[in-house]
């Protein structure tokens, strides 16, 4: 077998089994080598070997030896059951065989030359016993302290590592941490092939596990440092950051739980599989909203994760019955699961892992997380980015429609921490404060909604025992009002409407009189001039008839005198052409 | 199993009433470090335990699951039954002054 694997090229893989490490390896570690694992005290090497080998006998019909220096096959029985495996059980069906070494150098005086075959037939023995494919060696280094000989010892582990390599078995070996190099003895000197390192760190109080791929010959692998976590199932390596872009996307739109607010986006609501972010300052209606996106959602009857930072279960429940939504019954019909937590509670890998696993557990359609911010109580900014880039690509790649909410804080931009993680979001939505007239209301509106055309404007946010509403703001008059500064205005607009209507009657009619007391005046005026040319008429008639009754009169009188009658005459036919 | 018990054991009965020496020498084959430790072992149990040794060779080759019991991981070691309490030497027992510290015989011949 081992002959065989030597000729192949391409480097085989065994699957560990470990959840997220295959992702990373991709595929597993090195078949028919060995792997080393490194890290401190208490960072989880004995508990990863374990699970190696009892995934790869329980899984992958790969029978396993686990050899300890260390702990007590009853010691290890013990470390078994916690991660829900019966040792003694897997021992008697010949899947594990186990062996534990002791090395007390009191009880042990060197004398000369020797060898390590000991341990070799031992392991050779449990290996045939089983027909066992996996070895753990956990951790060898205690050679070191039992026995002085150094050089025999180097001599013999490179042997050992040979031995196993030519018996085709998928080893893992442990080694504590040193001061300079990865193990305190060295061991990565015989290791060619993969070393991993686990981490163990406390910062600010909150544990976390980082594991790392050192080496790994002939395989390309994540070179990140990757947050996991050890619990009642095992282990668990988040090794999500690494995912493209080309997520399956949707043109299916599902409903926000708000007529209005899907009217505002486009008519239609948020697509299918897309991260919406609802960003406010406490008490502006995020869970509400959140709710009423679960609400919808479980309408439809599709399932509904819910993860509360902030509030329990319980307590959401009743207050989201106080605004008309009734939740208990999803609960019940077991299409809304709450999960609650303290962000400080674990570190933030544990909070993804506990996402993760709701998830795989639960295969929901909406995922709400209620609200990130919490999050960056369990960690610095930069984590929380990483984290959440990491969950919203998971929940991308899943279609998972994600709602999360982000509380901001007072004299802070909405978009403090928001904006981090904004290229994530799909669909942005704002809940803000309006302050006035000793009065705050809610406004919302929609920052940023990809793909589609969405409303601009800023709508008042009302959370009644209906549930919630959206009303058009006012927005006349250069200024946008709400709640009792809105109707006030409404009144008062309508007051003065009135009036002013009022105001242009009583002009109207003014205006009228004066128009009528016009005409009387030019009626007047008109009579008044008809009456003085008339006079006038009457006296010019009168005038032309005493010039021509003078000037007969003069005619008479030159005629009676018979005196130069010819120029008499001329003068008074010029005078009587004139006056016609 | 192979034993290989000296002649002389039945001796000790009569030599004294103290505790017969119980060895056991584990060996991988018959490579020349085995044969060295056993030569070794037999002249330092003739030369100082004369009389009240019993020898037990095994062979881990023949009988590997017997390697488990007495913790054994190097070879040759020698493994001190009795008397109590379990001593262990490794190696091929030639330096014969710390053969003897390791079993603790310099008291007992002393």
């Amino acid at each position: 077998m081992g002959k065989a694997r030597h000729d192949i090229d391409v480097l085989e893989k065994c699957p560990t089994g470990i959840r997220g490490l295959d992702e990373i390896t991709k595929g597993g570690l090195p078949r028919g080598r060995t792997t080393l694992i490194c890290g401190g005290a208490g960072s989880g090497k004995t508990l990863f070997a374990m699970e190696f080998l009892m995934r790869g006998a329980m899984d992958y019909g790969e029978p396993g030896v686990f050899m300890t220096f260390e702990e007590t096959t009853e010691d290890l029985a013990k470390n078994f059951i916690s991660l829900g495996f019966d040792l003694h059980d897997m021992i008697s069906r010949g899947l594990v065989a186990t062996d534990h070494v002791k090395i007390e150098r009191s009880e042990i005086e060197e004398t000369g030359a020797y060898d390590l075959e000991g341990l070799f037939i031992r392991l050779g023995n449990a290996i045939d016993s089983i027909g066992a494919k996996r070895v753990v060696l956990d951790t060898i280094e205690a050679l070191f302290s039992g026995l002085s000989n150094t050089a025999i010892l180097r001599a013999e582990l490179r042997r050992l590592f040979h031995w196993l390599k030519d018996r085709g078995m998928t080893a893992i070996v442990t080694g504590e941490s040193g001061d300079k190099t990865l193990t305190r003895y060295g061991l990565e000197e015989y290791v060619a092939d993969c070393v991993i390192l686990l981490d163990f760190r406390i910062e600010e109080q909150i544990s976390t596990r980082r594991l790392r791929i050192v080496k790994y010959r002939g395989s390309s692998h994540g070179s990140d440092e990757y947050p996991f976590l050890i619990d009642e199932r095992g282990f668990s390596i988040l090794p999500i950051t690494s995912l493209g872009l080309d997520y399956p996307v949707s043109t299916e739109r599902i409903s926000t739980g708000v007529p209005k607010l899907d009217k505002m986006l486009d008519g239609k609501g948020f697509y299918r599989g897309s991260t919406i972010l609802v960003s406010g300052a406490a008490g502006t209606g995020r869970t509400s909203l959140a709710a009423a996106f679960a609400d919808a959602a479980c309408l439809r009857g599709e399932r509904c994760l819910y993860f509360a930072l902030e509030e329990s279960p319980s307590q959401i429940i009743r207050n989201m019955g106080s605004i008309g939504m009734n939740l208990a019954r999803w609960v019940k019909k077991r299409l809304l699961k709450f999960h609650s937590a303290r962000p400080s509670l674990y570190g933030l890998e544990m909070h993804l892992v506990t996402v993760h696993r709701g998830i795989e557990e639960f295969n929901p359609q909406v995922f709400i997380l209620d609200p990130i911010s919490n999050l960056s109580a369990a960690g610095t900014a930069s984590e929380v980015k990483s984290i959440l880039t990491r969950l919203i690509d998971y929940l991308k790649m899943k279609k998972i429609s994600t709602f999360l909410t982000d509380l901001t804080h007072f004299g802070v931009s909405p978009e403090r921490m928001s904006e981090e993680i904004s290229s994530l979001i799909d669909t942005w939505l704002l809940l803000q404060d309006i302050e006035l007239n000793g009065e705050r209301n809610r406004g919302l509106y929609v920052l940023k909604s990809r793909g589609m055309a969405h409303s601009k404007q800023i709508h008042e946010f009302l959370l009644t025992n209906q549930g919630i509403s959206l009303i058009d703001i006012y927005t006349g008059a250069g200024e946008v009002l709400t709640g009792s500064a809105r109707a006030v205005q409404h009144a008062e607009e309508k007051a003065s409407e009135v009036e002013r209507r009022l105001e242009v009657d009583g002009r109207l009619r003014v205006q009228e009189r004066k128009r009528e007391a016009l005409e009387a005046k030019i009626k007047a005026l008109r009579a008044e001039f008809d009456a003085e040319s008339e006079e006038l008429h009457l006296m010019s008639e009168e005038e032309r008839k005493r010039q021509a009754v003078l000037a007969e009169d003069r005619l008479e009188m030159a005629h009676l005198r018979k005196g130069e009658p010819s120029a008499v005459r001329q003068s008074a036919r010029k005078r009587s052409g004139k006056g016609r | 199993m192979k034993a290989v018990s000296s002649g002389k054991g039945k001796k000790a009965k009569t030599d004294s009433a103290k505790e017969i020496w119980n060895l056991r020498l584990y060996v991988v084959d018959q490579t020349p470090k085995s044969i060295t430790a056993i030569a070794n072992l037999k002249k330092i149990c003739e030369e100082h335990l004369a009389g009240k040794y019993r020898i037990e060779v095994i062979d881990l080759l023949k009988n590997p699951q017997l390697a488990k019991g007495d913790q054994i991981i190097a070879i040759p070691t020698l493994v001190r039954k009795l008397p109590q309490p379990v001593k262990k030497i490794i190696g091929d027992l030639a330096n014969t002054e710390r053969v003897l510290v390791g079993l603790d015989i310099r008291s007992v011949s002393g």
